[in-house]
C-alpha cells in the first residue's frame, strides 16, 4: 500500500469520524429541516398550486431539496473541520508530514462529499414517505450530485482558508449559498420568470445544478445538460486550482 | 553527515519584523542538542521552518542530507516535532491522534499499532488510550505530543520547551524517556526555559538572541567560560558586614552572605577566611544555576 494511499485513508476515515460522531449536529437537523419542507411545501402548499413543468409540485421540488442538503452539508462540513483544524493547530499535523497538497485536498473534500451525499441519501429515502420517486436517468443523478458536491466541499475548503475567525465561515453560507439556492430553481421552473429575470438566473450555477440533478429523476431540465455539466466541471477545476494553491503557498496556514 | 545543517536562515514577517538575521548552525548526527534563547529571540521561528510550519525568507536547510527546498518529502519524513503548544484535535482520543499521524507518514495500520503500543506505554499513556484527549492532565498532553512525533520513528526529534508546565517528577521521568531515545541513536533538538535541563541532558548547545546566534559551542566549553561562581552561605549571625581578602562579598542580612569566588580560588582559602572572622557556616548553595549565569550574561551582552 503507497505512503499517499494511506495517508488519504487516514485522513478520510478522521473525517467521516468527525460527522458521525457528531450526527445529532450534522445528520437530524438537515433531515428535519427537508421533512418540514416536505409537509409545508409538498403537501400542504403544493397541492393548491398544481402542476410544474407537466409534473406534481411535491415531485417538481424533491429533487431541488436533496440538492440543496446536499450543497450546504458538503460545503458546511469542509468549511467548519478545516476551520477548527486551523483553529485548534492540528492542521500542523498534516502540515509536518510529507502529506501532498492533492492527498489533503481529497481527504477534505472526500469528507465533505460522504456527509452530502449521506444527508442526500437520508432526504431521499424521506422524502419516498411522501411522494413516489422515479428515475429517468441514473448515471445523469449521480454525476450531476457527485460533482456538485465535491464542488462545494472545495467551497468549504477555500472560505476555510480564508477565514480568520468562526464568524468568517458563516457568512458565504448565509449571505451567497443559500440565496442562491433558493432563488437557484428548487421551487419553480425558470420558465415562470419573465425574460430578463430568466437571465438573469443562468448566471447564479447552482442553477445549472439543480436542473441537471432534477434530469436525473424527472426527466427534463430547464437548461441544456452539456451547458450544465460543463458548468460544473469548469467551477470544480477552477476551485480545485485555486485551492491547490493556496495550501501549496501555505496561504492563511504558514506564516 | 549532519542531522540538520542551516545556513544564512533568514526570516522577516509580513508585518516587517526580522526574526532570523541570516543563521548558521550545524547539529551533528547523534547529538543532544538545546536551543536556547529569550522569548522572541528566533527558536520557535527557526524551529517553525526546519519543521515547514513557516516558510523562510532566504537561507539553506538541510536535514540528514535532504535540501528542505528539494527533497521536501525526503526532509520531512527524518523529522518529529514535539511543538510547544498543544495542537492535536482535543475531541479524539489519545489512540486516535497517534494512529492519524502515523498515517499520515504512510506507516501502516498494523505497525503503527505497534508502535502506538510501545510509545504509549513507555510514557505511561497506554491505559488512557481510548479516552479524549482534552480529558487528559498537562503532563500527559505533553507525553502524548512526544509519543505522537516518534510515530514514524524519526532520526531527528525537535522539542520546542517538552516540560513547560510538568512538574519536576515527571520531567525527570521525561529526561530519562529522552535520553534512552538519544541513546538509541535518535538526534535531539532541545528548547527549553529551565537551564537546568539543557545543562543536564545537550552536549552542544546554541544560544540565539535577535535573530542570530550569539554562542554555538559544546556544554562543557561554555561552562568552562564561567570564571565567577556565586555562592549562598546561610552563617550565623554577624552585626557589622563582612570583608574577606581576595574575595567579593554581599551580606543579605544579619545571618545570609554571597560570596563570589573566582575560577582558580580554593574553597578552602574561603573557609579559612571566614574562620578568621568568627564566622560559621551552616550551608551553603549555588545562587543560580550555572548556565543560567552565563546564559543571562551572553544575552545582556547583546541589549
Amino acid at each position: 500500500m503507497s505512503a499517499n494511499f494511506i495517508a488519504l485513508k487516514s485522513l478520510l476515515t478522521k473525517e467521516i469520524n468527525r460527522f458521525t460522531r457528531i450526527w445529532l449536529q450534522t445528520l437530524v437537523p438537515p433531515a428535519i429541516t427537508m421533512s418540514l419542507y416536505f409537509v409545508i411545501f409538498g403537501t400542504l402548499i403544493g397541492e393548491r398550486i398544481g402542476t410544474m413543468s407537466g409534473f406534481s409540485y411535491m415531485e417538481f421540488i424533491v429533487p431541488g431539496l436533496i440538492m440543496m442538503s446536499v450543497i450546504t452539508n458538503s460545503y458546511s462540513n469542509v468549511a467548519s473541520s478545516f476551520f477548527s483544524s486551523k483553529f485548534q493547530r492540528n492542521v500542523e499535523e498534516l502540515l509536518v508530514a510529507p502529506v501532498p497538497t492533492w492527498i489533503i485536498i481529497a481527504g477534505y473534500v472526500g469528507g465533505g462529499v460522504a456527509r452530502g451525499l449521506l444527508v442526500g441519501c437520508i432526504v431521499t429515502l424521506l422524502s419516498l414517505y411522501f411522494v413516489n420517486l422515479n428515475i429517468a436517468n441514473l448515471g445523469v443523478l449521480l454525476v450531476s450530485v457527485l460533482f456538485t458536491s465535491i464542488l462545494f466541499s472545495l467551497g468549504g475548503l477555500i472560505n476555510a482558508i480564508l477565514a480568520k475567525s468562526y464568524d468568517d465561515i458563516s457568512i458565504i453560507p448565509n449571505f451567497v449559498l443559500t440565496p442562491l439556492t433558493y432563488l437557484g430553481g428548487v421551487f419553480y421552473s425558470l420558465t415562470l420568470l419573465p425574460d430578463f429575470w430568466q437571465g438573469v438566473s443562468k448566471a447564479n450555477p447552482i442553477v445549472y445544478m439543480i436542473n441537471t440533478f432534477r434530469y436525473g429523476f424527472l426527466g427534463v431540465t430547464d437548461i441544456p445538460l452539456v451547458y450544465s455539466f460543463s458548468i460544473i466541471f469548469l467551477f470544480v477545476a477552477a476551485l480545485f486550482s485555486l485551492a491547490y494553491w493556496m495550501i501549496s503557498r501555505g496561504y492563511g496556514l504558514r506564516s | 553527515m549532519s542531522a540538520l545543517s542551516i545556513k544564512g536562515l533568514t526570516k522577516t514577517y509580513k508585518g516587517g519584523v526580522e526574526a532570523l538575521k541570516g543563521i548558521d548552525l550545524t547539529v551533528e548526527q547523534g547529538d543532544f542538542y538545546a536551543l536556547l534563547g529569550p522569548n522572541g529571540a528566533g527558536k520557535s521561528t527557526t524551529i517553525g521552518i526546519i519543521s515547514s510550519l513557516v516558510n523562510k525568507t532566504t537561507g539553506a536547510v538541510e536535514v540528514f542530507g535532504y535540501n528542505l527546498d528539494n527533497d521536501l518529502v525526503k526532509a520531512k519524513q527524518q523529522i518529529g516535532l514535539v511543538p510547544q503548544e498543544f495542537n492535536f484535535n482535543q475531541f479524539e482520543t489519545v489512540l486516535q491522534v497517534v494512529m492519524n499521524q502515523a498515517g499520515y507518514y504512510g506507516v501502516t495500520r498494523k505497525l503503527a499499532l505497534e508502535r502506538a503500543k510501545k510509545y504509549l506505554t513507555e510514557l505511561d499513556l497506554w491505559e488512557k488510550r481510548d479516552a479524549r484527549s482534552r480529558e487528559l492532565s498537562g503532563g500527559m498532553k505533553r507525553r502524548l505530543m512526544i509519543a505522537r512525533a516518534l510515530m514514524h520513528e524519526p532520526r531527528l526529534l525537535i522539542l520546542d520547551e517538552p516540560t513547560a508546565g510538568v512538574d519536576i517528577e515527571l520531567r525527570r521521568s521525561m529526561w530519562d524517556f529522552l535520553q534512552q531515545l538519544n541513546e538509541q541513536g535518535v538526534t535531539i533538538i532541545l528548547t527549553t526555559h529551565y537551564l537546568e535541563e539543557a545543562e543536564s541532558l545537550c552536549r552542544n548547545i546554541g544560544i540565539i538572541d535577535h535573530g542570530t546566534i550569539v554562542q554555538n559551542t559544546s556544554m562543557k566549553a561554555l561552562l568552562s567560560q564561567l570564571n565567577i561562581e556565586t555562592f549562598v552561605l546561610d552563617i550565623n549571625p554577624v552585626e557589622n558586614d563582612v570583608s574577606l581578602s581576595g574575595f567579593e562579598t554581599r551580606l543579605l542580612d544579619d545571618h545570609t552572605l554571597e560570596v563570589d569566588v573566582e575560577q582558580g580560588h580554593e574553597l578552602n582559602t574561603l573557609f579559612t577566611e571566614l574562620s578568621k572572622h568568627g564566622i560559621t557556616v551552616m550551608s551553603m548553595r549555588n545562587k543560580a544555576n550555572r548556565l543560567e549565569e552565563l546564559f543571562l550574561r551572553l544575552v545582556n551582552q547583546t541589549r
